[in-house]
């Protein structure tokens, strides 16, 4: 098993090399894993996997239910529905199938949710039903006053994002994929092969994948293609205390307008409850920053949607970039005279359809010249599971039983243990930072945000990786 | 399901409230007295408080000093402390509490249960305080846990979000970390500290304070490059630091006592509880930060000590009161405890605090439009950082069966 986050690359060249360690790229990276023979790279700039749009998301799987029909997108989202969610079953990935309610505010949205409940039957979503204010308000109780109805769409459910990227890349790594950390690619050339130049060196490879995310624009200009520009377009979220999460039930979207998918209310996996995300389109590809404007928008519309959400405490404030290029589709392309193949616009719904982009492009590395020989399924893997609906560890008295240090919580509103943090500094791909040690446990992600805990979990961390 | 164990009374929180209760308790031969605290020692926040401030005028003494004498004499008493044990949740019927440590998880009745979890400042998110999300944003919680009890590195610069007896606390233990405090930012138009403390900082140590100034943004990819201030007067700046700590603005440590169903004061923000302490939930007191966040430790003991006297009563067969006439208080008061009146728990006296300082320095106390008491609050000059006292000698003249009491300033 090979992770690397410092000193000089492989020099012998790989079959496929990945860029970017994304959702999308780890879900690629584990598909080609299922073929043994493959040597594959997954090439990432930053310290951890998914530290780019996938860990800023709002964490639904959706069904595609409202995807313009007839895109790839459409086609890959549905797919990946049902792919990931057979996978997070196996995989110990925690999933909360909650459905989704589209509620109506006024006559003229009313009047669209028949629209949306053709389109679903469209997109293969044969479930769906209308439902009068008397039921909607029976299920969801804490709704604001005024809703006129709503679509429901029992397949919409919530994942958690951060398990999932790490079970794929976990996955691969085990079945033999390079990992490399701290690997940023600066420029590509192709001469019958790739060559990465990265900030650790020289890299080849004869197969390239870029998943570069909000990047994929620039890596595939290094490769001579000018076929789309990447403008993020940012959502910001704010995440509610865990005491919030009894005020809703379901997914609350609101009816799609031309200005896009609007705020939605979503329970997470992890108990609490989210509020957003706006939508600006931005230049700077870093401004994952929350904004006075921004966060004051929201709980406007929050205050609306579920009154009773917007008195209680907000535990976290995160945004994320959408890979969005002026097309409504994924922009995925194969170059077979490159060897090259281009993952790029994979805006607002790529945690969904990962494991189909994933099939999908293998089919196109394919179509490119990759001979990825026999398949051999990799063993599962178990993390930790991080939903609220399972029991922590703490409350398992044969684990505690076992191994006391499950016992002793060390992040309290979380209630994570040192036996928990232990074992996240000892897997397979482990964190190199307290932010990745958060998303793979939970430890600092409660309402105090570290004030009882955050010295002691440093404390741990620092000794368990001896920074 | 695990067994359940049974003690006479089980003390959540062994900071100063909770280790005070207990101890009185065990002394008073209360039974089986059990204290949970989930920190590996007990003693609560003067634990990591390493300064002055703590015990009496005549016997001042630092925090770590302090916690220490109150876990002896609750051991001395002989009540049992139990540290690494959470109390996570409630069980069904009565006072009965589900607890997990390194023995495994635990179910624990008792005849009562004292609630003492203390209280904990507002992280940054809570506060929406915009930008990116660097490390090096702390509380003051945070950072003397950091400095105090793990001797950790904390940063080269910092700004202190507040200027209240805390943020001093905080610039005190940067110092001692050998970071250098760049600025006390407030929003208010002065700092909330004695004068002596303003101008030691100040003067002796160079600590600027800008003051009618706001925190807008958080900037910095990775670590926090900087704070965005802007004044009330609209210009703005940029202070270059690479930690920021943000201090005060306390709520009280709820969880158990929410996920009790316990009602609670929206002014506190804690149970509502009467002169004795009783909860809304029968067989449950509270007491300490917990109550109103926050009020000096030695109040939080004598809460303590206060509740344990109840204690015994409900042992010894009293009954639980009925949930009392609330007491309510208007704007700019922000709070005030005991926050029910029963009959038969008159406290010595309520505390309350302030948002920003009353216009006329006089409280009244009314109930349905009838005018029960009228006074000048102790101390004369009401600021928002210092403790007011009311006297309720008052409480003979409520209607048991009216409405809300009111304190308000005019
Ligand atoms: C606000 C918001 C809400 C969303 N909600 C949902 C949702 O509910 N459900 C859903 O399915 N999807 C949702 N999405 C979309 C989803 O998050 C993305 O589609 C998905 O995360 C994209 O994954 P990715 O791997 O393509 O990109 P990323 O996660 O950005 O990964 C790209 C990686 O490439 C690395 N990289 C870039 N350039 C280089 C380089 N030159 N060298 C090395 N590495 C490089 C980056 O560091 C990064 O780690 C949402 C997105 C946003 C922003
Ligand atoms: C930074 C700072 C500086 C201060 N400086 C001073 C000062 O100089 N002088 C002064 O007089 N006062 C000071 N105070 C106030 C003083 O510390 C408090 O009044 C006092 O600690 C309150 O005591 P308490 O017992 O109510 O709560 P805490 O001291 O907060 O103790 C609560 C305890 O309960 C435990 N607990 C919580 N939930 C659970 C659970 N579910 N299961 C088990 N255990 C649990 C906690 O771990 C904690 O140990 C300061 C406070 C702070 C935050």
């Amino acid at each position: 098993m090979t992770v690397t986050a410092a000193g000089p690359l492989p020099r012998t060249p790989y079959d496929v090399a990945i860029v970017g360690a994304g959702v999308v790229g780890c879900a690629i990276a584990r598909e080609l894993a299922r073929h043994p023979r493959l040597r594959v790279a997954l090439v990432e700039a930053q310290d951890d996997v998914g530290q780019g749009t996938s860990k800023a998301n709002t964490a639904i799987l959706h069904t595609g239910f409202d995807a313009t029909p007839g895109t790839l997108e459409a086609r890959l989202v549905r797919e990946g529905h049902t792919l990931l969610g057979a996978y997070a079953a196996r995989n110990g990935i925690p999933v909360e199938r909650v459905g989704a309610l589209l509620v109506a505010w006024d006559g003229e949205q009313l009047a669209a949710l028949p629209r949306l409940a053709r389109k679903a039957e469209d997109n293969g979503c044969h479930d769906t039903a209308l439902l009068g204010p008397e039921e909607l308000y029976t299920r969801e109780p804490h709704l604001g006053p005024g809703a006129l109805g709503a679509l429901h769409v029992p397949g919409e459910s919530v994942i958690c994002p951060w398990t999932t990227t790490l079970a794929y890349a976990t996955q691969a790594v085990r079945a033999g994929t390079d990992l490399h950390l701290n690997t940023a690619v600066r420029d590509v050339a192709w001469d019958g092969g790739h060559r990465l130049t990265t900030s650790r060196g020289t890299l080849y490879a004869r197969h390239l994948v870029n998943a570069a995310g909000l990047h994929a624009d620039t890596l595939d200009r290094a490769l001579g293609h000018d076929d789309f520009t990447v403008t993020p377009r940012r959502g910001q979220l704010l995440v509610y205390d865990k005491f919030a999460r009894p005020l809703v039930r379901h997914i609350l979207l609101p009816v799609p307008t031309a200005l896009g998918k609007g705020v939605l209310v979503a329970p997470t996996v992890h108990g609490n409850v989210l509020l957003g995300p706006t939508a600006e389109d931005l230049r700077d590809k870093h401004a994952t920053e929350s904004t006075a404007e921004g966060l004051a928008t929201l709980r406007e519309k929050g205050r609306r949607i579920l009154p009773a959400l917007v008195e209680e405490e907000v535990t976290a404030v995160y945004a994320g970039l959408r890979a969005a290029t002026g097309h409504e589709d994924y922009r995925i392309t194969a170059h077979p005279g490159q060897a090259y193949v281009t993952v790029g616009g994979i805006r607002s719904t790529g945690l969904t359809a990962s494991m189909a982009i994933a099939a999908h492009v293998t089919g196109l590395l394919a179509g490119a010249g990759l001979d990825p020989g026999p398949v051999r399924e990799p063993e599962p893997v178990t993390l930790p599971d991080l939903g609220e609906a399972s029991p922590r560890p703490c409350r398992r008295a044969d684990l505690v039983a076992a191994d006391p240090e499950y016992g002793t919580l060390v992040c309290h509103c979380e209630r994570v243990s040192r036996g928990e943090i232990r074992d996240a500094l000892a897997s397979t791909i482990p964190p190199r930072g307290l932010e990745g040690l958060r998303r793979r446990t939970r430890a600092g992600a409660g309402r105090c945000q570290g004030f009882y805990c955050g010295a002691a979990v440093r404390e741990l961390f620092e000794r368990g990786t001896g920074s | 399901m695990t067994a359940v164990r049974h003690v006479d009374v089980l003390v959540v929180g062994a900071g100063p409230a909770g280790l005070a209760a207990a101890a009185r308790l065990a002394a008073a031969g209360a039974g089986r007295v059990e204290v949970l605290e989930r920190e590996p020692e007990p003693g609560g926040v003067p634990r990591h408080s390493a300064h002055g401030g703590f015990g009496t005028l005549t016997r001042p003494l630092t925090g770590p000093r302090y916690a220490r004498l109150l876990t002896e004499a609750a051991e001395r008493a002989g009540a049992t402390l139990r540290t690494g044990v959470t109390a996570l949740d409630w069980a069904r019927g009565g006072p009965v509490v589900t607890t997990v440590g390194p023995g495994g998880p635990e179910t624990v009745r008792a005849r009562a249960v004292v609630l003492a979890t203390g209280a904990r400042e507002r992280p940054r998110a809570a506060r929406l305080v915009p930008g990116t999300r660097p490390a090096g944003v702390c509380t003051t919680g945070e950072l003397q846990r950091a400095v105090h009890l793990f001797g950790q590195h904390i940063g080269t610069r910092a700004v202190v979000v507040g200027a209240e007896d805390v943020s001093y606390a905080a610039a005190g233990t940067l110092r001692a970390a050998g970071t250098e405090v760049v600025a006390l930012v407030t929003e208010d138009p002065r700092a909330h500290t004695g004068r002596a403390r303003a101008q030691a900082a100040r003067l002796y140590h160079g600590i600027p304070l800008l003051t009618s100034a706001t925190v807008t943004e958080l900037l910095g990819h990775g670590r926090l490059s900087g704070v965005r201030v802007r004044h009330r007067d609209g210009r703005t700046a940029v202070l270059p630091c690479d930690t920021v700590v943000f201090t005060g603005d306390f709520v009280p440590d709820h969880e158990l006592a929410r996920r009790g169903g316990l009602v609670l004061d929206p002014g506190t923000r804690g149970p509502a509880a009467d002169g004795a302490w009783h909860t809304s939930r029968p067989g449950v007191f509270a007491a300490g930060d917990l109550l109103h966040a926050v009020e000096p430790a030695r109040t939080a003991a004598l809460e303590g000590a206060r509740a344990a006297r109840a204690v015994l009563d409900h042992l010894a067969g009293a009954p639980w009161p009925d949930p009392g006439v609330p007491v309510l208080v208007s704007a700019p008061l922000r709070w005030i405890t005991p926050n029910r009146v029963t009959p038969g728990a008159r406290p010595d006296h309520h505390l309350l605090r302030t948002g920003t300082p009353p216009p006329r320095p006089v409280l009244y106390v009314h109930q349905d439009g009838r005018l029960l008491h009228r006074t000048r609050p102790v101390p004369r000059v009401a600021l928002p950082h210092r403790t007011l006292t009311l006297t309720a000698r008052w409480h003979d003249r409520v209607d048991p069966g009216g409405g809300p009491v009111r304190v308000s300033t005019g």
